[in-house]
């Protein structure tokens, strides 16, 4: 990783840190505090029944973790797993609880302070789909940034697969 | 200075949930007419110190009834009342209340005000009825030698600062109740006109009388942050003079409603024999927790041993994170293990050797984590007393409970989960099977029924068998109300175990009228379910006019499975053994196929559906042609399916992870485990595999 990037302290607004990673051309940032740790790929266990981009779950130091990946999120073009995918473990909070996840990206590129007075809305793309999770555009470096909310990206999503499988419990006693 | 009080309510509730199951329990063991003066006394501590407790957290309510109890406890100690029947039932009925007023205080629900009322008013009914006739001459005499110990005088005096300077003499004060039966007097003269009081300064002192075998040492350690702070005297008395008991205040600043005991009540107290010197110094440690009246008293004093048990209370989470890095130690051991075995060399054999000894070490160390999470099963056994005294008081039956393998250890998470079926079960036998003394007596059997509880181990399972010598499952009440219900047809015979299987079903119930003790007809169906969802089964036999057998299996732990591992493609699923029934090769012509679609093969005359695991978890298998792969025969509620997989890989304990905590639940897996090369493999639910295969087959 290259030393930090760091963007000048600008007038009002709060700064944070925000870890940025690459998924195809794009550069994507999310929270610092709410990455657990970056590792290397290892082949994960499929889960029946699960969404697509929901590639299976890792063991991580003794825990299940499901392990999504952000291009088919994203419904960009497949990229093969070698040596070098990286999965970066976070935790997101939902209406359940905390929970453990960790997303399949290309590359992890930096940790960079961003200020919140730069970022900028992400622009409504009224049909084309929902735009709630992205938290603002920033530029770095002369390269677009974009912010993403775990919380909506992700975190909705483990807990609509949470509750929709809990459907009514049978009669267990059909003897 | 304030300090957040509430970081300590759950260390509260804990503990007097804790200290009502031991009053409960002493309760029971009081002899009518002739109590235990040390019973009476683990009783009136834990009022005390519930009491004390809930004033310090602002439990007013709790405070106030507890208060009203300990009075009437006093009288008791004290010998000034006896022990009778009715005393013995409202003391019962308190025990519930303060459980109900904890438990409300602690989902922060209103308190039923009307029931606490009610049964306050009875308790102070009975203390007025007493100071209305004094109780028989007998009494105060019996109950004299119970505090035969040393009386310690205590002037604590503090300054003005004493509050400003963090400390609290509330807390003081309840400290030295702890050492010993206490009695306070307060000295509120200094206390100025409320318009000039000035709520940090503190202008309150105190005298109190400590009795019991307490060290002068431990004494002083209560004050040990105040000194210079305080004036504080310690000096001996060698006879207690009847000193009127006063209500401590509320709290230190805040001049408090004094009032006064009625004074016979500590008359009664005044001991003779105040000789007994104190304990040696050395004893200074088991002093300081709980002082226990004499080595006279009996060995079963042991209803307030959990003082000094010589247990820790440590949160099932620090357990849980323990067991979490021994699972992980262990996969590294067997990594360890796999590599040291392809060394060569002359240090390859000592390498080997220390693999095999960590190997050793290591299930040795799991086994141990493992066992911290067992309790005994008399957890859960000891709510029963209570409750058989209670039933067979309203039902007008005379029953005798019988205890056995109380000792018998079983993983919490089981445990918290078997006192509900359990209470079921006793209640039916109570109700339905104990008959009344006279229809006993008549059958030729004692008046008095048992009810007879018994744990043990079996292999990797703990069989609890609940029994009485009642009248036995009636066969052909049973079948009439089956027909009648429409559970079973006019002309189905049935055998005996067939018959008992039906009490099972939902919406069964053969009690002649719903009485409130049991017979919702929820019964017996909802205490399968339970079992069967913690991997158990239940099982009944009865004689007629012998009484009836239920027993319950149930794995030892839910952390652990038995399991077997299957290979579907490239993917490892882990079938528990308690499902599975065998496992076998299919040949290309036991297998037919039903209207085209649903395949069935023959085992054992039965045809059995075939359930293809990589159809319905959407997995490349190696083969698709069932004589290439094996099929596993498994049960799950009550059917049985072939489920068809490529190979059998091996038999091994998995530790059970659960897959909610990051992800959600899915139909058909119960959970995920991590094998020894740190992969993940899915553990199969397999009744819900058997809903899931059928919902599919039905689309």
């Amino acid at each position: 990783m290259s030393a930090n990037a760091t963007v000048e302290q600008q007038h009002g607004g709060e700064s944070r840190q925000v870890l940025t990673f690459v998924l195809g051309n794009e550069t994507y940032g999310v929270d610092i505090l709410r990455v657990q740790e970056i590792r290397g790929w290892s082949a994960v266990t499929k889960i029946p029944h699960a969404p697509p981009h929901v590639l299976g779950v890792l063991n991580l130091r003794g825990s299940i973790v499901p392990i999504v990946d952000l291009r088919m999120r994203f419904a960009l073009e497949r990229a093969e797993y070698t040596a070098i995918t990286v999965i970066i473990v976070m935790s997101v909070v939902t209406s359940a609880g905390r929970r453990d996840f960790g997303v399949v990206v290309d590359g992890v590129s930096d940790v960079v302070d961003v200020n919140s007075a730069e970022v900028k809305p992400a622009p409504e793309l009224g049909a084309r789909g929902s735009t709630d999770y992205l938290l603002g555009l920033v530029s770095i470096a002369e390269r677009m940034v974009v912010l993403l909310d775990i919380d909506r990206l992700i975190g909705r999503e483990l807990t609509a697969i949470a509750g929709s499988e809990d459907g009514e419990p049978m009669a267990a006693d059909a003897a | 200075m304030t300090v957040d009080l509430t970081q300590f309510h759950d260390a509260f509730f804990e503990e007097s949930f804790e200290a009502l199951d031991a009053m409960e329990a002493a309760l029971l063991k009081l002899d009518i007419g002739a109590p235990d003066p040390e019973l009476i006394n683990t009783i009136f501590r834990v009022a005390h110190s519930i009491k004390g407790g809930s004033a310090t957290f602002g439990f007013t309510d709790i405070a106030s009834f507890t208060h009203s109890l300990e009075t009437l406890l006093d009288e008791l100690r004290s010998g000034a009342m006896a022990v009778t029947d009715q005393v013995s039932d409202v003391l019962l009925k308190s025990v519930d209340v303060m459980r109900a007023m904890l438990r409300a205080v602690q989902a922060k629900q209103p308190i039923d005000a009307q029931r606490v009322s009610d049964l306050q008013f009875d308790l102070e009914v009975i203390i007025a009825r007493k100071h209305a006739a004094p109780p028989p001459s007998a009494a105060p005499q019996a109950a004299a030698p119970q505090a035969a110990a040393a009386r310690w005088q205590v002037r604590f005096r503090p300054y003005r600062e004493l509050l400003a300077r963090g400390n609290d003499p509330l807390r003081m004060l309840r400290e030295l109740g702890e050492l010993g039966e206490m009695q306070v007097r307060i000295d509120a003269q200094s206390l100025p006109a409320l318009t000039d009081l000035q709520p940090q300064d503190c202008h309150l002192a105190w005298t109190i009388e400590l009795s019991g075998e307490v060290p002068e040492e431990a004494i002083r350690q209560v004050f040990d942050w105040a000194e210079g702070d305080c004036e504080l005297q310690i000096g001996r008395t060698a006879e207690a003079a009847a000193e009127p008991q006063v209500e401590q205040p509320p709290a230190p600043a805040t001049p408090a409603a004094t009032e006064p005991a009625p004074s016979e009540t500590v008359a009664a107290q005044a001991d003779s024999q105040a000789e007994g010197p104190p304990e040696a110094p050395a004893a200074t440690g088991a002093a300081a927790s709980a002082p226990r009246a004499e080595p006279a008293s009996k060995p079963e004093a042991a209803v307030s041993a959990h003082g000094d048990s010589g247990s820790i209370r440590v949160s099932v989470d620090k357990i849980d994170e323990l067991m979490n890095t021994v699972g992980e130690l262990v996969i590294t051991q067997a990594m360890l293990s796999q590599l040291g075995g392809q060394f060569d060399g002359p240090q390859a054999e000592q390498l080997r050797a220390g693999l095999a000894q960590l190997e050793r070490n290591m299930r040795e160390l799991q086994e141990s984590v493992m066992r911290v999470r067992m309790l005994p099963i008399s957890f859960v056994f000891s709510r029963f007393p209570r409750m058989v005294r209670d039933l067979a008081h309203r039902l007008g039956k005379q029953i005798e409970l019988k205890l056995t393998g109380e000792q018998t250890e079983l993983d919490k998470t089981v445990l918290e989960k078997i006192g509900d079926p359990l209470v079921h079960l006793v209640r039916n036998c109570i109700d339905h099977g104990i008959e009344p003394p006279e229809k006993r007596v008549a059958a030729g059997k004692p008046a008095a029924g048992t009810v007879h509880l018994d744990a043990t181990h079996r292999g990797g399972n703990i069989a609890v068998e609940v029994s009485d010598d009642g009248g036995g499952l009636d066969k052909e009440r049973i079948l009439a109300k089956a027909r009648a219900r429409g559970l079973i047809g006019a002309n189905d015979t049935l055998s005996d175990a067939e018959i008992y299987e039906l009490i099972f079903l939902p919406g069964f119930s053969t009690a002649e009228k719903t009485t409130d003790v049991s017979g919702r007809g929820v019964g017996m169906d909802v205490v399968r379910r339970n079992v069967k969802s913690l991997g158990g089964k239940i099982e009944v036999s009865s004689e007629a006019g012998r009484g009836s057998r239920f027993t319950i299996t149930l794995p030892l732990t839910l952390a652990i499975v038995d399991g077997q591992s299957v290979a579907v493609g490239s993917e490892t699923y882990i079938v528990p053994l308690i499902s599975i029934v065998e496992s076998m090769q299919l040949k290309n012509g036991n297998v037919s196929r039903l209207s085209g679609q649903a395949e069935v093969f023959s085992f054992r005359g039965d045809y059995l559906p075939i359930i293809r695991l990589h159809e319905v978890f959407g997995v490349e298998p190696h083969t698709r042609a069932l004589h290439e792969g094996l099929v596993v025969v498994a049960e799950g509620d009550g059917r049985r399916v072939g489920l068809f997989v490529d190979d059998l890989l091996g038999q091994q304990q998995v530790v059970i992870k659960s897959l909610e905590t990051n992800y959600g639940h899915i139909e058909g897996i119960s959970g995920a485990t991590i094998l020894g090369d740190g992969s993940v493999a899915l553990i199969l639910d397999v009744p819900g595999l058997i809903r899931v295969a059928s919902m599919r087959i039905a689309a």
